[in-house]
């Protein structure tokens, strides 16, 4: 996971959760954000779809359990993709 | 987001009044993304849209329990977002399965669900009411076979449509929204994410969720009342292509065929408005001739000045024209919406004049169209009598009024109304109508001296005496006969007893044409000076500076009032080049005066 998409993701949840990216961190996840809940987990999809570009999978989006994992999954995602 | 969309309110309020609005949304499937694009949409037609969203699939309850949560809400409308697939399931999947009776009896299951649901809504509810129609599948179970029967998937769900368009119709603010139509319109392949229905239950694709939000906008926009009564359209590259200035006549795009019908598609789209009650209006930066020229006289036009209700072709700002014609139509600068392909005066409106709905115009003329159609300042819910002739009310008075306000100049309005002026001696035909203006004409009288029928055809008959009378006819109609002139010749002199124009016709330079006419035909008949008394009534101030804005010189004032003379030996006064005058010798039985 590069620093770069980490950033991205991170202002991207910024956004959705409301806080600060600064209290953002690989480790974030549902468990740890307050505003985490099932309908945020849908605008985080949505958003990281648009940023992106890329289409996610409901394997994926299962997958996207802290935001070190939905970093990582769009490393995946886009280097497929090249 | 919840904050970005607080900034937007916030920004939005600091230029213009906010409409506050409760939307409840009852659903069968997720909606909330959608939610905060509806939001941002609702700012834009200065509306604060405050959203309840019912439970997954509680709408049934929802509208049944007089004590639910819906109803505690009191919301000012409610949408029935439910698909298919959740309020009619045995239709949807399976249903090759159904005998033809089963099928057709869950029809109308459906239909009767729907019918006990918006009775009870309405018993404890007055709110508008916007219910979906079902969406047919876009691969029916049975392949081309099910389009073979009406009593197909397909034809069974357009069965259930048209009876929810019955329902909805025969009750008060119950709307149906043509879901299925929506879904078509941008390809059901498109529309729907086949994921996110099995993932988080949202079956419509990130990329159209905001064509939902607009569609929900149609109804909310005219609920709300925060529609637009007025569309003002520019007219170079708006509703033609092309500059007319520099292209001229020939050279501007308008017509059947490509690139011209473009325009006339958009002059379609502004036909439709207009039937629908909203006026139009144009606002151009041009030379009035060069355009009016275009907007009378092109052969690709379908839209002709009687459908304009007001008009300015000036050089003046947008802006200020925007608000002249609010004012010319009796409508608040918040009716007005406008139309311009020029981004530079669209930014100009929008910060002068921030309530006005400004519609971006695409790039592509093609699209011009749709731009307007789609606009949910335009919709509205009901139609009255009074709204398919609105156009048509405005146009009579418009005429009747006067449209001076429109031209830059007086000369450019006089030109535009092709005043034709007919200039007769008193006949048999027309004593009783001159008399009768004598009798009555108050304001534009110069001497108010009153005559009877005897009286005027006595003075025809005496030597010297002319007794003249002025019809007109302008592009609104025949305003018929409308001015009259005696004059008699005394020695050297012709003096005018009487002179006066009906109030009709006051101010359109019609007196100046009666008034040549009277010092050519004294001049004629070898009189040096034209004389005519000023004789102030109550009323007729409008004609006080009369002689004197004709070059007369002041003799005299008396107690009764002035007496003013023209030079006929050095006079230029002539009838106004826009007026075209014929004069006729009006030689008929019991005609003596006239001219010698």
């Amino acid at each position: 996971m590069t620093a770069s998409t980490f950033e991205q993701v991170r202002s991207v949840a910024s956004d959705i959760f409301g806080i600060p990216a600064a209290e953002i961190t690989t480790e974030s996840s549902p468990e740890t954000i307050e505003n985490w809940d099932s309908m945020q987990h849908l605008n985080l999809v949505l958003a990281i779809e648009e940023k992106f570009g890329v289409q996610l999978e409901p394997e994926d989006i299962e997958q996207m359990k802290s935001i070190g994992a939905v970093a990582a999954l769009v490393e995946k995602l886009q280097s497929a993709a090249r | 987001m919840t904050s970005r969309l607080d900034d937007l309110r916030d920004k939005t309020r600091d230029k213009l009044a906010l409409t506050t609005f409760k939307l409840a949304i009852l659903r069968s499937f997720t909606v909330e993304p959608i939610v905060p694009l509806l939001r941002s949409e609702a700012f834009a037609h200065g509306i604060d849209l405050e959203v309840h969203v019912g439970d997954f699939n509680t709408y049934v309850q929802d509208m049944l329990d007089s004590q639910s949560s819906l109803y505690r809400f009191a919301p000012r409308a409610v949408v029935l977002a439910v698909r298919t697939e959740q309020v009619a399931p045995e239709l949807w999947r399976d249903f090759a399965d159904l005998a033809p009776e089963a099928a057709q009896q869950a029809a109308e299951r459906v239909v009767r669900g729907y019918e006990q649901w918006i009775g009870a809504f309405r018993k404890h509810s007055q709110s508008a009411l916007i219910v979906h129609s079902l969406e047919r599948p876009s691969s029916p179970s049975l392949g081309v076979l099910d389009d073979q029967s009406e009593a197909g998937q397909s034809g069974l769900i357009r069965q259930i449509n048209r009876e929810l368009r019955r329902i909805a119709a025969g009750f008060h603010g119950v709307y149906a929204l043509d879901y299925d139509a929506l879904v078509a319109r941008h390809g059901s392949e498109q529309w729907h994410d086949e994921r996110k229905w099995l993932t988080a239950r949202l079956p419509i694709a990130a990329g159209y969720l905001l064509q939902m939000a607009r569609e929900w906008m149609r109804f909310i926009v005219p609920l709300s009342g925060r529609t637009a009564k007025v569309l003002v359209v520019d007219l170079d590259n708006t509703l033609w292509g092309g500059v007319i200035g520099e292209d001229g006549m020939a050279g501007i795009k308008v017509g059947p065929e490509y690139p011209g019908a473009a325009y006339q598609g958009l002059h379609r789209a502004l036909l439709d408005l207009s039937r629908k009650g909203i006026l139009l209006a144009v606002c151009s930066k041009n030379n009035l001739a060069d355009a009016m020229e275009a907007l009378e006289k092109h052969p690709g036009m379908l839209l002709r000045p009687k459908h304009f209700a007001a008009m300015r072709i000036n050089w003046t700002d947008k802006a200020q024209n925007l608000r002249e014609i609010a004012q010319e139509l009796n409508v608040g600068i918040e009716a007005l919406a406008f139309m311009d392909d020029n981004p530079f005066e669209r930014e100009q409106v929008r910060a002068a004049l921030p309530e006005v709905t400004v519609i971006d115009l695409p790039k592509n003329p093609l699209e011009y169209a749709a731009a307007v159609r789609n606009c949910a300042a335009f919709e509205r819910l009901t139609l009255s009598a009074e709204d398919r002739q609105r156009t048509e009310m405005y146009a009579a008075q418009k005429e009747r009024s006067g449209n001076e306000q429109t031209f830059q100049s007086k000369e450019d309005f006089f030109r535009f109304l092709e005043q034709e002026a007919e200039l007769e001696p008193v006949t048999d035909l027309t004593l009783a109508r001159v008399a009768q203006l004598t009798q009555k004409t108050n304001q534009f009288n110069l001497t108010t001296r009153r005559y009877t029928e005897p009286q005027i055809a006595e003075m025809t008959k005496q030597p010297g005496w002319h007794v003249f009378s002025i019809r007109l006819r302008d592009r609104f109609g025949d305003h018929g006969l409308v001015g009259v002139a005696i004059a008699h010749d005394v020695g050297e002199q012709c003096e005018v007893d009487t002179f006066l124009l009906s109030c009709r016709v006051i101010g359109r330079t019609v007196e100046t044409a009666l008034l040549a006419h009277l010092a050519e035909s004294a001049a004629q008949r070898g009189r040096k000076r034209l004389e005519g008394w000023y004789l102030p009534t109550k009323k007729n101030a409008p004609a006080r500076d009369f002689y004197q804005q004709h070059g007369f010189e002041w003799q005299v004032t008396n107690c009764e009032g002035s007496l003013w003379t023209l030079d006929l030996t050095s006079c230029t006064l002539r009838c106004p080049d826009w007026i075209k005058l014929k004069v006729s010798d009006g030689v008929t039985e019991g005609n003596r005066g006239g001219k010698n």
